[in-house]
């Protein structure tokens, strides 16, 4: 199992770990609630340095990741972060993922259990002068969220945060140590920054206690893939694996919004295309469950005695505390407001379709 | 972890705590700590039922996870802590008093003396 530079504060920290993408993980320190709470209410730490960092290289880079992504580059200035995703030619998901603009090359960066598969993928439609380098090894990465961020990040930087926009980024140094500081994050926190920084367990120890001792007065929490998980699902960010994979397509994955059919050819589009065409014949939607009990993923949707549908992603939401979901459901069946019920062990309880994000 | 030395054990993680006539079940310390937060028990079995040793009284919802719950003995269910939905995360907090699950009038001395006792439960969990 592959460590990250972090593993010995995890251990040192109380973390629970848990093997997770090939990666020795930590899935919760104090607790979920208390955690999710955290990044809410102040601020939380995540260690997410699995997450794989790929450098598009060479006069055709550009050319390159326009047709392997979904989302338009040409709108992509130096810079700037662009959410994405590349698909197969039949329109299915090969991965979810962040597009830099780092000057004169790119950064892409993807979710750890698709790293080998991406990695072949982008090689096979690789064309011109491009070098595709997997740094993934080579980055450590921290995302410190929540809306005192910025005023934890703030005292260790001389780079202005307040000035980078959300979906920005810059290089600069973070506790002395040199990052990209990126205005992104997966919680759905405004204030939420990402810092790349290259893979040295003393630097990053080093990086870890500055950032702890900067938030102390906020009362700076680590947290764990658990609660990254209940905070992406309040906003609905879609989990690779979960909420697509390469059975659907972005459009059915609710993900129109990255994908730009009249940007030019790209992998997928003529799938895309066609599937528009002919109306969708299932879509991603939030449900809110009307019982105690959970519908997690692979629970069946049913509309009277017929299935419609299956949950993808489901939780209790720490901040609303009510039992959220996404699922795909089919046409017919997936207009908000429509009430649903979902079998959960043996019980079909009710749940309604609703507006996402959960939260605003 | 919390295990006391006066209570009995499951490998499923279950305790039972005898007194006189009236067993009190709940899930152990250790259970709750690899559970992680603990938001709802959902009891399927009712006060009087007959339950077997084994027998599946009903499920215990965590963020991360759902988990079924045993009767680790055989007899008649004669009390539901039904409070503990107010404040699931209260088998979290006090696994052993306040978060008890079910009350049993056991059927059968035998399965109370061959489950583990403290030192068997430790060695079990490697704790």
């Amino acid at each position: 199992m592959k460590k990250t530079t972090f593993n010995n504060i995890h251990k040192k920290a109380g973390g629970k770990l848990v093997e997770f993408a090939g990666y020795e993980m930590p899935i919760q320190y104090e607790g979920i609630i208390a955690e999710h709470k955290a990044v809410r209410e102040s601020v939380g730490v995540f260690d997410v340095s699995h997450m794989g960092e790929v450098e598009i290289h060479g006069n055709d880079a550009f050319a390159f990741v326009q047709k392997l992504t979904t989302n338009d580059v040409s709108k992509l200035d130096k810079g700037k972060v662009q959410y994405s995703s590349m698909c197969l030619e039949n329109g299915g998901v090969v991965d979810d993922l962040l597009v830099y603009h780092c000057g004169d090359y790119y950064m892409l960066v993807i979710n750890a259990s698709n790293i080998d598969k991406d990695l072949a993928w982008m090689e096979n439609n690789k064309f011109g002068d491009v070098e595709i380098k997997n740094i993934s090894d080579e980055v450590s990465l921290l995302a410190v969220q929540g809306q005192n961020a910025l005023n934890t990040l703030q005292k260790l930087t001389d780079t202005d945060l307040s000035k980078i926009e959300y979906y920005n980024f810059e290089f600069g140094k973070v506790a002395g140590i040199d990052c990209i500081i990126s205005h992104t994050g997966y919680t759905g926190e405004k204030v939420c920054f990402e810092i790349y920084s290259k893979t040295n367990i003393e630097q990053s120890e080093k990086l870890w206690s500055a950032i702890f001792e900067a938030g102390a007065e906020y009362s700076i929490k680590p947290c764990g893939l658990g609660a990254r998980d209940t905070l992406r699902l309040e906003y609905a960010f879609r989990l690779y694996g979960n909420d697509m994979d390469e059975n659907s397509n972005p459009l059915e994955a609710g993900l129109g919004w990255i994908t730009k059919l009249d940007k030019g050819e790209f992998n997928g589009r003529e799938a895309m295309l066609k599937c528009k065409a002919e109306g969708l014949k299932k879509k991603l939607v939030g449900f809110i469950v009307d019982d105690r009990m959970v519908a997690r993923q692979h629970a069946e949707v049913y509309s009277g005695d017929e299935k419609i549908g299956e949950v993808t992603s489901g939780s209790m939401s720490p901040m609303l505390g009510k039992n959220i979901g996404l699922a795909y459901i089919k046409e017919g069946f997936n207009k908000i407001g429509t009430p649903i019920e979902i079998k959960i062990r043996d019980k079909k309880v009710k749940a309604s379709i609703v507006k996402t994000p959960f939260l605003n | 972890m919390n295990t006391p030395k006066n209570l009995k054990f499951t490998n499923d993680h279950e305790w039972v705590d005898v007194n006189g006539a009236v067993a009190s079940i709940g899930i152990t310390d250790y259970a709750q700590s690899e559970l992680g937060d603990i938001i709802y028990l959902d009891i399927t079995a009712a006060v009087n039922d007959q339950v077997k040793q084994g027998d599946v009284i009903g499920t215990i919802e965590a963020v991360k996870t759902v988990s079924e719950i045993y009767s680790p003995i055989s007899g008649k269910i004669v009390e539901i802590n039904t409070g503990i939905n107010d404040v699931p995360s209260i088998i979290n907090t006090d696994p052993y008093e306040r978060g008890w699950i079910i009350k049993i009038e056991p059927d059968n001395a035998d399965e109370i003396s061959n489950l583990l006792d403290d030192t068997a439960y430790i060695d079990l969990i490697g704790q």
